[in-house]
């Protein structure tokens, strides 16, 4: 089956030098969730907002490939991506808290979105952003259309967030830890929120978190980023049951499991820093850290396949 | 470009300074000297300009270039001083009332409001047809109405500077409120009060220029830079160069000295937004 | 210059507004006593108006007809009483009603003041607007550079300068008067010179700072149009430190519109003021000052009621 979004060796880099994103590719394909994991600045979000063409002024961006369903998204204009943003594909961020707009209520906010990209009335577009805000689970959606966002809680906002972005039907939600500023009772129910809505739309969703707990409940499919590479991906099962990269399973050993973490065994944590990655930076990012490192991981190493669908950026996997 | 820009300011208020400084040495003629026989003269480059007066001469005959010269060492001295005096007041009061807090500084705050709302040229005018019209009244006069962005300043960064860790320690180490006051805050928010002086400054020469244009500023025949212009402005529709001299002697003035400040609000890490 | 006693205190928009409201009438009445004072510390009225020509006798005879032998604490009340129900007095010079002279001349001042924020919210605006879009480019320093520019020029050199090439040169304007209305044009671009740095600055940091945020970003992930995404989403929230500041602009302007009125020969209520200053005429003095404190007043409590129509936050308790 085609894959709603592919993204093949996407580079970004940042006026200052730096190389964000080093070559990244992935699928996300139809009802499927997709988890982009790795630590803060490891390129994450660059990669989302490459996708989305909502980089900062001045970063540069290219790939070999990068489509959406049947559009090439390295050719599209701006203004023609502005008609597929919040159309077929939509975004949600981190800070619900300050992602929507402070001077216009709920409804105001959404409806301008319907009525952008559907050309519809503006009462159509109060009956839709009403029909989703109670699909979330927002009680009382009449009179919270009329709301201004400080008079929402953080767990209502991002609810609201979610509507707005699903105001037009996409074919592909990409979320930005969307729960990480939640208290974690909120947390659950917007995840729980999320594979509900999944299921029963058939959503495309990349989801982007740092939190490995989330990607077990949360993905079918995962890519571990860091230092601006993909450096496994494949099915989540295959990737927590055989994990072979060894900053995978680094970031494994670092969560307890209940029932299966011996109480008193010390949590895992990966000793040294991410290095600062330049466009010229060649071999494993990771091998400083890497207690398997040999003279192998300054030199180029390409993608091995473990298994099908899982692949790998190590010298230790024989190619 | 902004280096440039910085230094551009640097070189116009560096050579004004030089040239309010040396005015006895550095003018070709006496600034008050008149000549009948040769009134408005046009300056040198232009048709039937003399060359013994560069910028030609006034409706007395005086030499504009001298005069331009002397007219610099008001501008200089009418700024520098009202700086000291409103810098003075407006610091005492910005920083006793960001450092108490509390009912004195909504004293203070108060202050700032009601001289926010006296219309300044029209007070300043009103103070000088009064006493009568001398340097010494517009340097006092300005610099108590000039006073309220430097307590503005003063005070909200005093309010910063207050919790900072080590005035803190100062505080319950038992230190003396003036010392508190003068050793540890001061330090802290001179950078701040020193662009908000490049700033008054350019305005209290601008203020000066215009009390002296409506004849309520420095007395003739002091050549202060708005009086020449307002003495021009009678024969300015048949040559137009006599108020575009000191005009334009006056922008470049206070262009430069907002170009330093510019300069220096990024050299000391002060912030854009007020 | 925000947040002079603009600063929204906790409690609700009605405390809020109240406490505005005992404010504006402590500084409206610490204004009567500094426009009092004024006139009576520094000097002798009476031989001030009597002229250089006076005998004591003169000023022995001014001095009794205008009260001014009493007591001055005597003074000052007779004189705020009036003055609070709206009896300014009576001008020397004119001999007639304070009141009377200058709500004559009031519409040409307001006029002019209308004329110059308008002019120099339709500049600033849309150039800081450009130049936050184009934040750290040439445009944005050249825009930097009108601003400095503004800020440098002196208002009555400029009035002057613009007399001698539109009004006699090219002969596009009148120079001086309001018989039409094109007569207000000249003044105004000077009078708007002077705003212009100030609200151009403003509205570039609120727009550089909105842009940055993340309902921007969330208005681009939705697909929204540059458009709506500037004028609508950013430009509403910057606006607010703009109203405060347009609004203080504008009393500035007002209070500054006597060198603009006397350079153009506008008879509104500055050229009064410079007249009554001249000819020692102080009752006008006194009252056009307390006037103008008053409209600085007014002008920023409407700038604090149209912040809490424009930030809902503010609005709600």
């Amino acid at each position: 089956m085609k894959p709603v979004l592919e993204i093949e060796n996407l580079r970004v880099g940042f006026p200052d030098g730096t190389a964000a994103v080093r070559g990244v590719s992935l699928r996300v394909g139809r009802g499927e969730t997709h988890c982009l994991v790795g630590e803060s600045g490891c390129g994450k979000s660059v990669t989302a907002l490459a996708a989305m063409n909502l980089l900062p002024r001045g970063a540069t961006r290219s790939a070999d490939v990068m489509r959406f369903h049947d559009e090439d998204l390295t050719r599209l204009s701006e203004r023609q991506t502005s008609r597929l943003r919040g159309a077929r594909m939509a975004m949600i961020f981190q800070e619900p808290m300050t992602s929507l707009n402070p001077a216009y209520t709920i409804g105001s906010q959404m409806t301008e979105v319907f009525q952008r990209h559907r050309h519809a009335t503006r009462a159509q577009g109060m009956d839709r952003a009403a029909e989703l805000l109670e699909r979330v689970g927002i009680t009382a959606p009449g009179m919270r259309l009329a709301q201004y966002p400080h008079q929402l809680s953080g767990g209502l906002r991002q609810r609201t967030m979610i509507a707005m972005a699903l105001m037009c039907d996409p074919e592909l939600l990409i979320a930005d830890e969307p729960t990480t500023a939640l208290d974690v009772t909120v947390q659950a129910q917007i995840l729980r929120l999320l594979q509900t809505l999944q299921r029963e739309l058939g959503l495309a969703v990349l989801l982007i978190t740092h939190d490995l707990g989330i990607v077990a409940r949360m993905a079918q499919r995962v890519s571990v980023m860091y230092a601006g590479q993909v450096v496994e991906s494949g099915s989540a099962a295959d990737l927590f049951g055989a994990p072979t990269h060894p900053y995978t399973r680094g970031l494994l050993a670092c969560i307890p499991i209940p029932g299966k973490t011996p109480r008193d065994q010390p949590l895992g944590s990966i000793p040294g820093s991410v290095p600062k990655t330049g466009a010229e930076f060649a071999g494993c990012a990771f091998r400083d850290r890497c207690t398997y490192a040999t003279a192998d991981c300054a030199g180029t190493i390409p993608h091995r396949t473990v298994a099908t669908d899982h692949r790998t950026l190590c010298t230790m996997v024989p190619a | 470009m902004k280096r440039f820009s910085t230094l551009f300011g640097m070189t116009i208020v560096g050579a004004v300074v030089l040239i309010a400084l040396c005015a006895d040495f550095l003018a070709p003629h006496d600034p008050f000297a008149q000549d009948l026989m040769a009134r408005m003269i046009p300056p040198s480059w232009m048709e039937s300009g003399s060359p013994l007066h560069l910028f030609g001469t006034d409706q007395l005959g005086r030499d504009y270039l001298s005069r331009l010269m002397y007219g610099a060492r008001i501008s200089v001295l009418i700024g520098v001083l009202t700086v000291v005096t409103s810098g003075l007041i407006g610091t005492a009061l910005g920083v006793t009332g960001g450092y108490f807090g509390g009912r004195v500084d909504d004293i203070v705050m108060f202050a700032i409001t009601c001289r926010l709302a006296i219309p300044l040229i029209l007070v300043a005018l009103t103070v000088v047809a009064l006493i009568g019209s001398s340097l010494t009244v517009v340097v006092m006069t300005l610099g108590l109405l000039l006073w309220e962005r430097f307590a503005v300043v003063a005070r909200t960064t005093t309010m910063q500077v207050r919790n900072i860790d080590y005035v803190a320690a100062a505080r319950a180490a038992g230190a003396s409120t003036p010392h508190i006051l003068l050793r540890e805050i001061l330090p802290n928010i001179l950078s701040h009060l020193i662009v908000i002086a490049t700033l008054e400054m350019a305005l209290a020469i601008l203020l000066e220029a215009a009390l002296s244009f409506l004849g309520l500023g420095v007395p003739p025949p002091l050549p202060s830079w708005g009086l020449m212009i307002a003495e021009a402005k009678d024969y300015m529709f048949f040559s137009p160069w006599v108020i575009m001299v000191p005009g334009v002697a006056l922008f470049v003035l206070v262009l430069g000295i907002n170009l330093l400040g510019d300069g220096l609000r990024d050299f000391l890490g002060v912030s854009q937004r007020r | 210059m925000r947040g002079i006693g603009a600063a929204p205190y906790a409690g609700s928009m009605l405390t809020f507004l109240f406490r505005r409201l005992v404010l504006a009438a402590l500084v409206c009445l610490t204004v009567l006593v500094v426009a009092f004072a004024l006139t009576r510390l520094s000097g002798d009225l009476a031989v001030s108006m009597a002229g250089p020509n006076g005998t004591a006798e003169d000023v022995a005879i001014i001095r009794k007809n205008y009260g001014l032998d009493r007591p001055l604490p005597v003074q000052f009340l007779d004189w705020a009483v009036n003055a609070a129900s709206g009896d300014l007095g009576r001008s020397y010079l004119y001999r007639a009603p304070v009141s009377g002279l200058i709500a004559e001349r009031l519409p040409i001042t307001f006029c002019l003041g209308l004329t110059g924020l308008t002019i120099a919210l339709l500049t600033a605006i849309p150039l800081g607007i450009v130049s936050a879009m184009k934040e750290g480019t040439l445009l944005d320093r050249g825009i930097g550079l009108i601003a400095l520019i503004g800020q440098a020029m002196p208002s009555f050199w400029l009035g002057l300068v613009l007399v001698i090439w539109f009004g006699l040169k090219l002969q596009w304007l009148p120079i001086s008067g309001t018989e039409t209305w094109d007569g207000y044009i000249m003044p105004g671009i000077v009078l708007a010179f002077s705003a212009i740095p100030a609200l151009l600055r403003l509205t570039r940091a609120g727009m550089i700072e909105a842009l940055a945020s993340d309902y921007i970003r969330t208005a681009r992930a939705n697909g929204l149009s540059v458009a709506s995404i500037v004028l609508k989403h950013a430009l509403r929230n910057a606006a607010m430190p703009v109203v405060s500041v347009a609004a203080v602009q504008l009393g500035f302007m007002l209070g500054g519109s006597i060198v603009i009125e006397t350079v153009f020969a506008l008879h509104g209520v500055g050229y009064l003021a410079w007249e009554s200053i001249n000819k020692n005429d102080f009752p006008v003095v006194q009252a056009v000052v307390l006037l103008l404190a008053m409209i600085y007043i007014g002008l920023t409590l409407a700038a604090d009621m149209m912040n809490a129509v424009l930030d809902p936050r503010l609005r709600a308790g």
